[in-house]
């Protein structure tokens, strides 16, 4: 492996990162992320919240480099993924896993648990067959998997039993980093619960560093430390997860923040309801400047004609929209805002997030 | 979505009344019993929500009420009333006038629901001439308002797409529109927002409760988003294994609960407002029909869990007269102080 640039601190580095898919002659040319830039601290959960067609989980397979960016990069602990060959890259990948959303088509259904969990240290040719059962024995164990499911075929266990199988697998070769791609979206609400406690609970046995991409802006801003909210293959606001959900400053969070049904009466009342018209637009045509612009509530004529470039609005709080200062002085107003009222709490974390 | 006041619904007659349901179905080993005295009642004009994990028996009540079960496979049991029919009993001319006419449904997944070899525009002219003796020019007109009242820009055009051509959000309008084109008294949503994104699901609700509110439909909201029940029901009642566990005002359920599954459900979403931290969550999951615990069929998975547990559950009413108002089936709720959301 090539020598580590003396990063340091981040676990990834993604630098105007850019993945296109089809055939740019043939009109078909389809920008899926289109000049995304973040970086994610090493043991940080980093929450990335997005709806369909928004290119997030594009986005989470070029990170762990199933996907070869078209422009742009991505830094590894400093290291560039994409230079390596075939055969170091797959040797390198192994520290960069990812968990998918649905466990029902992760494993092979005529394989046991136990040899799926076993698989990735069979591939890797690590350690002798029994060494490689102990292991994976200890890992069930670890997500909290009775040792008898290990004989189980997929069919004959649960949708959250499949979920955890699921993760003990992506653990078996002592990764750094694990993209969590909707990992719970197909599960019921009790036993999402206990699996975002699992996800909590190893990231703090092992030291993880997550990138935990979900459209469920309560379990992104539960489980994470910073989140990025994506729109249309662009990150239209990231910062400082409670900060960003609680005092949005792009009127697309603000959106999603709002259509998610609220289940406390007094919290319901108290908020300002904006249901967006229209849906995302096509992958093939997308809107001129502002890509928001067709749906949002807040558009003006610059909107359709300059794309919004990203600015720094408070410490560690990035958003990309022309009214973003507009957006903050009403927040600031209503003493809401990170800057008025109860927002003491607000600014400490955001200030901790950027050192 | 907009708030209804209680009040402009109680005390009017039933429109669905379900006393005692038993479901039983049939597969290579045998019978197994999948709904166990399910009652429940909804109002004309109501929007009541069922909530529940999934296998509890939700959907199973819901394919009931319509008698869209495979009928060698299924036994069912108790009376099922509806405009002073007993739906169990109907048979299937007398259901076919009653469905899409008087009770429609919408399902989670339009793919899977609407017919791919023909236009949505074909599929909602045949519900209309179906029901009514109208001409296929008169039923292409009404099919087109219909797409054009719940929302679709250009509906001419749309009438003549296949609903491959659709997105998931058209096409349920599309269902939403079929649904509703014969205005019927009841209409059973089982899960009509889960495959949609947020702000798809927000105009999707906005729409389904303007238009039944429009129509005067009451609506039988099957859901397992608490959040949704919370701002669009009138009432709601929880279902786990099969039978119902409580049931209730939204708000006096949301603000109190009284069965330990409903404050375990309404506890395990993740709140923004709430520190980081341990979620509280439900341990274990639904028991498997053939092996249903003796007693409370919770009893397992409850933390209250005490002796008197181990006897089989009745469910308990509070109300004054014969309008129930509240009910629990938790031998032990009297005892116990359950923490709700919000109040």
């Amino acid at each position: 492996m090539s020598v580590a640039t003396p990063s340091g601190q981040t676990a990834l580095d993604v630098d105007d990162l850019h993945v296109s898919f089809g055939n740019a002659r043939r009109g078909s040319l389809i920008r899926a992320v289109d000049g995304v830039s973040f970086s994610v601290r090493k043991g940080e959960i980093f929450g990335v919240i997005g709806e369909s067609g928004s290119g997030k989980s594009t986005l989470g397979r070029c990170l762990v480099g199933l996907l070869s960016p078209s422009g742009g990069g991505v830094l590894h602990d400093g290291v560039d993924p994409f230079k390596f060959s075939r055969r170091e890259l797959n040797r390198h990948r192994r520290k960069y896993q990812i968990v998918s959303q649905d466990p029902n088509a992760a494993f092979d259904p005529r394989m046991t648990i136990l040899q799926s969990i076993c698989e990735p240290l069979n591939i890797a040719g690590e350690g002798t067959k029994a060494e490689r059962r102990e292991k994976a024995f200890a890992m069930l164990d670890r997500v909290s998997l009775a040792p008898e499911m290990a004989n189980r075929y997929p069919h004959e266990i649960s949708g959250g039993q499949k979920q955890r199988a699921n993760i003990a697998r992506a653990l078996m070769l002592d990764p750094n980093v694990i993209v969590c791609d909707e990992v719970v979206a197909a599960l019921d609400v009790s036993i999402q619960a206990d699996m975002l406690n699992l996800f909590a609970r190893l990231q703090e046995q092992f030291g993880l560093t997550y990138v935990f991409i979900s459209h469920d802006l309560r379990v992104v801003s539960h489980i994470s430390d910073r989140v990025a909210v994506m729109y249309f293959g662009k990150i239209v606001e990231f910062g400082p997860a409670h900060a960003v959900i609680e005092t949005p400053l792009h009127p697309y969070t603000e959106a999603l923040r709002s259509a998610e049904p609220e289940i406390d009466p007094a919290a319901a009342d108290a908020r300002q309801r904006i249901i967006l018209q229209g849906e995302i637009p096509s992958a093939i045509a997308p809107p001129g400047g502002c890509r928001f612009h067709t749906r949002c509530p807040r558009v003006r004529d610059i909107c359709r004609t300059e794309e919004p470039r990203q600015r720094e609005m408070l410490p560690g709080r990035h958003v990309a929209c022309h009214f973003a200062e507009e957006m903050l002085g009403e927040k600031e107003r209503r003493g809401l805002g990170p800057a008025g009222g109860n927002g003491g709490d607000h600014v400490a974390p955001a200030t901790n997030a950027l050192t | 979505m907009q708030q209804l006041a209680e009040t402009t619904v109680a005390g009017q007659d039933t429109l669905l009344d379900i006393q005692n349901l038993t479901l039983s179905l049939r597969d290579q080993s045998g019978w197994v019993e999948v709904l166990n005295n399910v009652s429940l009642s909804v109002k004309p004009k109501e929007i009541l929500g069922v909530v529940g994990e999934s296998g509890c028996g939700k959907s199973m009540t819901a394919l009931s009420i319509l008698r869209l079960l495979p009928p060698r496979d299924s036994r069912l049991g108790g009376n099922i009333m509806f405009g002073g029919q007993n739906l169990a009993a109907c048979s299937e001319s007398q259901m076919n006038r009653i469905r899409g006419r008087h009770i429609s449904m919408i399902f989670q997944e339009p793919m899977s629901a609407l017919d791919p070899v023909f236009t949505v525009g074909y599929q909602i002219e045949e519900t209309l001439r179906r029901h009514f003796k109208i001409d296929r020019r008169e039923a292409a007109e009404r099919a087109v308002a219909a797409l054009d009242s719940v929302g679709i820009a250009s509906p001419r055009h749309v009438a003549t797409l296949y609903p491959m051509n659709l997105s998931g959000g058209m096409r349920q309008r599309v269902m939403i529109a079929m649904a509703l084109v014969c205005e019927p008294r009841l209409l059973i949503a089982d899960e009509p927002t889960t495959a949609l994104d947020v702000t798809i699901q927000a105009q999707i609700m906005d729409l389904l409760l303007g238009l039944a509110d429009r129509t005067g439909t009451a609506i039988m909201f099957i859901t397992h988003n608490l959040g949704l029940v919370a701002q669009s029901c009138h009432r709601m009642v929880t279902m786990y294994a099969g039978q119902v566990v409580e049931g209730g005002p939204v708000k006096d359920v949301i603000a109190g609960p009284r069965h330990p599954y409903t404050a375990g459900l309404l506890h395990s979403i993740p709140d923004s407002n709430r520190a980081r931290g341990t979620l509280p969550s439900i341990a274990g999951r639904v028991p498997s029909l053939r092996h249903m615990p003796k007693g409370c069929r919770f009893g397992p998975r409850c933390s209250y869990s005490m002796q008197p547990c181990e006897l089989p559950q009745s469910i308990e009413n509070e109300g004054v007269e014969n309008i129930v108002r509240r009910e629990v089936r938790c031998n032990r709720w009297e005892e116990l102080e359950l923490r709700g959301v919000g109040a």
